[in-house]
């Protein structure tokens, strides 16, 4: 099923395109020249361990983070900034808004509203930002929860769900605003053990449904049956990056090694 | 086991049937408090038998007076006072606590200095400011262009009366305080809200409008509704000059009935009645602004009084039924 989506095929299109990406917080350098393509369709994973810089690049993707030198694009089209004969000029709030339309990003943390329900947290961008009736967006909605396993859940609010619930209701959230790239900033790292793997087969659902996803995650698992390529990054570059169950399996460098000895 | 306890076997019923029986055991002594209870009962008593013995209270006089149809418009005044400055101080203070927090450094700057002098000055110099206003910019105002031709005239001393000048000057210092909670309370909001809503694709305006502000809103209420009771109170300041509001009528019936102390009683009960209502608006509001961020919302003081009530008593009929069923 993913196997005829693998990244090399010619045929599927360049999603995201990383190229030689730099960032410093203050005087603390956290990605030193990082460059890398996603394909349409492919389900790129970032392991490494922490502070090691990927999920600074995830967000440099969306623009939560401005990058300090570097490009970055989505389906062609920079991120944060206009190209204009030979000059970059910076993109208005309401261009970024406009671009994050389509990257639907789910948080470590949830980060669901927790003055909605779980239903009103899922309507609340296609109303508000695509101008959907209420009708058809909880409709919707009520589709996507259905999706991932919650359709009992749509009037509680999120003190009432478990970790794993509400992780599965930020990602039917980001679904509804059809993203045509998924980023996913160590989803599961929040979560009790036995509630790891609802959220994961969800993602592995998505993934099967043919969409483009960067993953950032500690789930060795995940990344070896669900990813089609894994990136291994440490100190803000990547230092091996392949197929996935190849990187997982037989890493070639010596940093990767130590590291997947280490979490496996 | 059954066998040889007979009573176990109805325990044990009763006990799937409503719960198991509450623990009996006798409470930490606390004499403490027992001791500290009887001597504020002392001081209770010994004030309450001050107000009925001590004539000069005129109780009488403060029965016939309450609703005096002077005091009673008089209250009216207060009230709008109090609702008019606050609708001012509240609507400025977020406006102010947005501009202050936003990126532009020009409506930043605008804010803090805003906030840097209503603070910095006592309010009643400000009223008494608003009320001479007339002296600082003349007996016409026009509004145009600045430095450039003006499109219409006001006349100063009959838009700005008395009223006016107090709404205008109660209502322009408190934005300056309701800027600071204000401020507090989007502070207080996670900043994974803001990322969360962004990545969705909202921009910044709706951000704050439908994201942060309703959770700001659990700080900010609060120290809003001490605000809103300090104001009820503050408004006695308009009686300076010439507002005939609730102080203000009390001083001038004074001097009509030579009789000081009941008037002051009259005003000090209205403004706790009023005090007290507030207290009761805040908690509801409170309340409603928990939405969310507790499981369960706590029961009203009223509910609580009917669950007690009601759970006591079910649980003591259900346990005679079922005694009476298996005997």
């Amino acid at each position: 099923m993913t196997a005829d989506l693998v990244p090399d095929a010619p045929s599927n299109a360049v999603a995201v395109e990383i190229d030689k990406v730099y960032k410093s917080f203050g005087r603390l350098p956290v990605l030193r020249g990082v460059s890398m393509t996603v394909r349409e369709g492919e389900v790129a994973c970032l392991i490494g361990p922490s502070g090691s810089g990927k999920s600074t690049l995830l967000r440099c993707v969306n623009h939560l983070e401005k990058v300090d030198a570097g490009r970055i694009s989505v389906h062609d089209r920079l991120v944060g900034y206009h190209h204009k004969n030979d000059r970059l000029y910076e993109m208005h709030d309401r261009d970024v808004a406009r671009q994050r339309r389509t990257i639907g990003m789910v948080f470590q943390r949830f980060n669901l509203f927790p003055h909605m329900t779980a239903l009103e947290n899922i309507i609340e961008a296609p109303i508000q930002v695509l101008g959907k009736s209420k009708g058809v967006a909880i409709a919707e909605a009520r589709e996507h929860l259905e999706q991932v396993g919650l359709s009992d859940k749509a009037g509680n609010y999120p003190t009432q769900l478990s970790g794993g619930q509400q992780q599965r209701v930020a990602i039917a959230r980001a679904l509804a605003m059809q993203p045509a790239l998924m980023l996913f900033d160590e989803p599961t790292s929040a979560l009790d053990p036995e509630l790891v793997g609802d959220v994961l087969a969800v993602m592995r659902q998505l993934a099967e449904s043919g969409m483009t996803m960067i993953v950032v995650t500690h789930e060795m698992g995940f990344a070896r049956d669900v990813g089609d390529t894994v990136a291994f990054m440490d100190g803000g570059i990547i230092v091996e990056h392949g197929d996935a169950r190849q990187v997982i399996a037989e890493p070639q460098h010596a940093r990767t090694q130590a590291f997947l000895a280490k979490v496996r | 086991m059954t066998d040889n306890n007979p009573t176990a076997g109805a325990d044990d019923a009763l006990a799937a049937a409503i719960g198991p029986a509450p623990i009996r055991a006798v409470r930490v002594r606390r004499p403490g408090r027992w001791i500290s209870a009887i001597i504020l009962l002392l001081f209770v008593a010994m004030f309450a038998h001050m107000l009925v013995t001590n004539k000069n209270f005129g109780w009488d006089l403060v029965r016939q007076w309450l609703f005096w149809h002077t005091i009673i418009q008089a209250i009216w005044v207060t009230l709008e006072l109090t609702v008019y400055a606050m609708v001012i101080g509240i609507v400025g203070g977020v406006l102010l606590a947005v501009m202050r927090l936003s990126s532009n450094p020009v409506s930043a700057t605008a804010a803090w200095l805003y906030t840097w002098f209503f603070r910095g000055t006592p309010v009643l110099v400000q009223l008494l400011f608003w009320n001479n206003i007339a002296a600082l910019v003349g007996q016409q105002v026009g509004f145009g262009v600045p430095f450039g031709p003006q499109f219409f005239h006001l006349d100063t001393n009959s838009t700005i009366t008395a009223f006016t000048a107090a709404v205008l000057a109660l209502g322009l210092n408190e934005a300056a305080y309701m800027s600071e909670i204000v401020r507090a309370g989007i502070l207080s909001v996670d900043e994974g809200q803001s990322e969360a809503a962004a990545s969705l694709g909202m921009r910044r305006s709706k951000i704050m409008r439908r994201i942060v502000l309703p959770q700001a809103m659990r700080v900010i209420i609060p120290p809003t509704g001490n605000e809103v009771i300090s104001m009820l109170k503050t408004s006695s300041l308009a009686s300076v000059i010439g507002v005939v509001e609730l102080t203000d009528a009390s001083e001038s019936a004074i001097h009509l009935y030579f009789k000081a102390i009941p008037f002051y009683v009259v005003a000090s009960l209205w403004y706790l009645f009023f005090t007290t209502v507030l207290s009761i608006g805040q908690y509801y509001i409170e309340r409603h602004y928990a939405r969310g961020s507790t499981r369960n919302l706590p029961p009203t003081p009223f509910q609580k009084l009917l669950r007690a009530n009601l759970l006591f008593r079910t649980r003591r009929s259900r346990a005679a039924e079922i005694r009476e069923t298996l005997r």
